[in-house]
């Protein structure tokens, strides 16, 4: 990557059909050489092209950033029962909204990208889109796209004469966070109610219907045909060592031009607000950014001067997760924005493990309960407490995620925490953005 | 279910013959036998036939838990335990108009409680209750996912984006 000598610009590399007139036709889709990577694909055999993603050195877009030829390479190669690729389509982490635009806009890179991947794992005849039940419409878009993928001989008993036989399915979830957590995913495929499992075993060992399973997010998954077809030194071309490639952000909050922006992996936090989104909404102070999705701790403005890569905001103690970065000026009350997410955290834990169901719930009324003025001192240090007994103790990353907005702004903003205590009420500057009934008017 | 309070809409007390009540319209019936070719089991085609059952009567009876229970070989509760899981499973009817507003972060900082504060005195309903003429029913739902265009409501399957109390009072306007 250059050294700063002005913005970073954008790119159009995943987003490169999505502004074209009828983008979500196979034609459109053929005309801008799709489905060609999938031709050199099956003419290699599955372990190059695991190798040329491995090369690539692309991780998983998802939030955790697995590195995925590597997670690929997992799933046995001779298992007694079927193979499964599934695309996480279930979207569905607070600020995030990148996968969307591809499934509505380009749903052929996608299908073309989730063909070469269940090739290079041995998937079985059938793969699943397990898509968020809310996506109603990238849903249709998606079916009406495979309807067109099978009448080319894109998808079907012998893909382009090789012999592969694939089939893919659009699997409509029904509401529930937790199915976005791959082995709730693989749960709530099943028919059950999403709630992750044990691991070990790996879902690459026995994941759904009892066969190796390889979850890829939608992300990812469009990557993959631009890395076939471009070479895995093209892919590292953008971004830095071990943080490659073109990069979806979704920028949403107190911002003046949210949206999703593609950039080279590691495009600068900072000027990534200030500059292309047209800066702060009403011209405010920045108070704090959320750069991963509701689960990634908050961080103060004097500390978003770096590259969002993964290595980087962990390094920044925060996560890059699935870059749905929250920017909150200084009219936002971070009690209030804090009890909003642990409301979210909430209503969506599965209800299996004791510290995260008995957990979250608590932590939402004791910030409601802060945040209408009523809290007692030294709440705030209960809710650190109780956030060590909820953290890591828990079979999903759900008990941890839902304690990062907590923790994080207790730390940064205490003393917003403690005007609360002594006044009442929230902080003069900031606005009432949901009514509380009689309690604590400002 | 035998264990469910007399007064849930589910017990079995309430319903002399579960089950034999309702079936599926014959296209409907037809796109059911067309998912269970999909997947391997049949109790994974339940999420989508639980969704053919809402699409043809609104929202999950208990007859519809009986009836897909028996199409699928699955336990009442089962197929109970899968509806009360799930958010988009209606428990009870609503009314033609779901208004779901979203309130998470991106769409709070967009103002979305306004939204969602007034639909609920515009039309004279508690959050989940449906309006006296079954036209409308508003609720709060977490992030649906489209927070650049906050805040957003999802009208039935529909989304609206880039929502203002003013537009919402429009587009109350045009629902029929």
């Amino acid at each position: 990557m250059k050294e700063k000598d002005g913005p970073m610009e954008p790119i159009k590399v995943l987003t490169a059909n999505i502004d074209k007139p009828n983008s979500t036709s196979i034609d459109t889709y053929i005309e801008s050489g799709g489905y060609e990577a999938l031709k050199t694909a099956l003419g290699m055999t599955q372990e190059a092209v695991i190798e040329v993603v491995k090369n690539s050195e692309m991780r998983g877009r998802g939030g955790a950033g697995f590195p995925t030829g590597m997670k690929w390479s997992f799933v046995p190669k001779n298992a007694p029962k079927p193979t499964y690729l599934l695309c996480n389509a279930d979207e569905s982490e607070p600020g995030t909204f990148k996968d969307r635009v591809i499934m509505e806009k380009d749903p052929h890179l996608l299908i073309e990208g989730m063909i070469i991947s269940a090739f290079a794992i041995r998937s079985c005849p059938m793969s699943y889109i397990y898509i968020r039940g809310e996506f109603y419409y990238a849903a249709t878009v998606l079916e009406k796209a495979l309807a067109e993928a099978r009448e080319r001989g894109f998808l079907g008993k012998n893909i382009l004469g090789s012999g592969f036989e694939l089939d893919i399915t659009v699997h409509r979830g029904a509401g529930a966070y937790i199915c976005g957590e791959e082995t709730g995913l693989i749960e709530s495929l099943e028919g059950k109610r999403g709630q992750p499992r044990v691991k070990p075993p790996f879902p690459a060992v026995v994941g759904v219907f009892g066969g190796p399973t390889v979850v890829n997010n939608v992300e990812t998954l469009a990557c993959v045909p631009l890395i076939v077809k471009n070479g895995a030194e093209w892919f590292k071309g953008y971004g830095i060592p071990k943080n490659t490639g073109p990069k979806l952000y979704c920028v949403s909050g107190h911002v003046k031009k949210p949206g999703v922006y593609e950039f080279p992996m590691g495009v600068n936090l900072k000027e990534l607000i200030y500059v292309h989104c047209g800066g702060i909404l009403g011209d405010r102070p920045l108070k704090a950014v959320i750069p991963g999705g509701a689960s990634a701790p908050m961080l103060l403005p004097d500390e978003i001067d770096l590259p969002l890569t993964f290595d980087a905001v962990m390094k920044a103690g925060s996560m890059l997760g699935s870059a749905g970065i929250i920017v909150l000026n200084d009219t936002a009350c971070i009690v209030d924005s804090v009890w909003r997410l642990s409301k979210f955290f909430a209503h969506e834990s599965c209800g299996q493990c004791t510290p995260c169901r008995e957990g979250t719930n608590w932590m939402e009324s004791i910030l409601d309960r802060i945040e209408r003025g009523e809290g007692k001192p030294h709440e705030h240090d209960l809710l650190l407490d109780m956030a060590d007994n909820i953290g890591g103790k828990s079979l999903c990353a759900l008990g941890d995620a839902a304690i990062g907005p907590v923790v994080s702004s207790i730390k940064k903003f205490r003393s917003e925490f403690e005007y609360h205590f002594t006044h009442g009420t929230c902080l003069p500057e900031t606005k009432r953005y949901r009514r509380l009934g009689m309690v604590a008017a400002h | 279910m035998a264990d469910l309070h007399p007064d849930s809409a589910y017990s079995r007390d309430r319903h002399a013959d579960p089950g034999s009540a309702i079936a599926f319209s014959p296209a409907n019936r037809v796109r059911f036998e067309a998912l269970l070719e999909r997947y391997p089991t049949k109790m994974a085609a339940l999420l989508p036939t639980l969704h053919l059952a809402q699409e043809e009567w609104g929202w999950i009876s208990p007859e519809a838990v009986y009836y897909i229970g028996d199409l699928l070989d699955l336990a009442p509760a089962t197929v109970f335990g899968v509806v009360s899981f799930y958010n988009m499973y209606n428990q009870k009817p609503v009314g033609k108009y779901y208004l779901q507003v979203c309130t998470n972060l991106s769409c709070m900082l967009m103002n979305a409680y306004d939204i969602y504060d007034d639909l609920c005195e515009r039309l004279e309903v508690t959050p989940g209750q449906t309006t006296s003429d079954g036209k409308f029913t508003v609720t709060e739902v977490e992030c649906l996912g489209s927070c650049g265009t906050a805040p957003v409501v999802q009208v039935n399957n529909d989304y609206h984006e880039d929502m203002t109390v003013v537009k919402m009072k429009d587009l109350l306007a045009t629902m029929k």
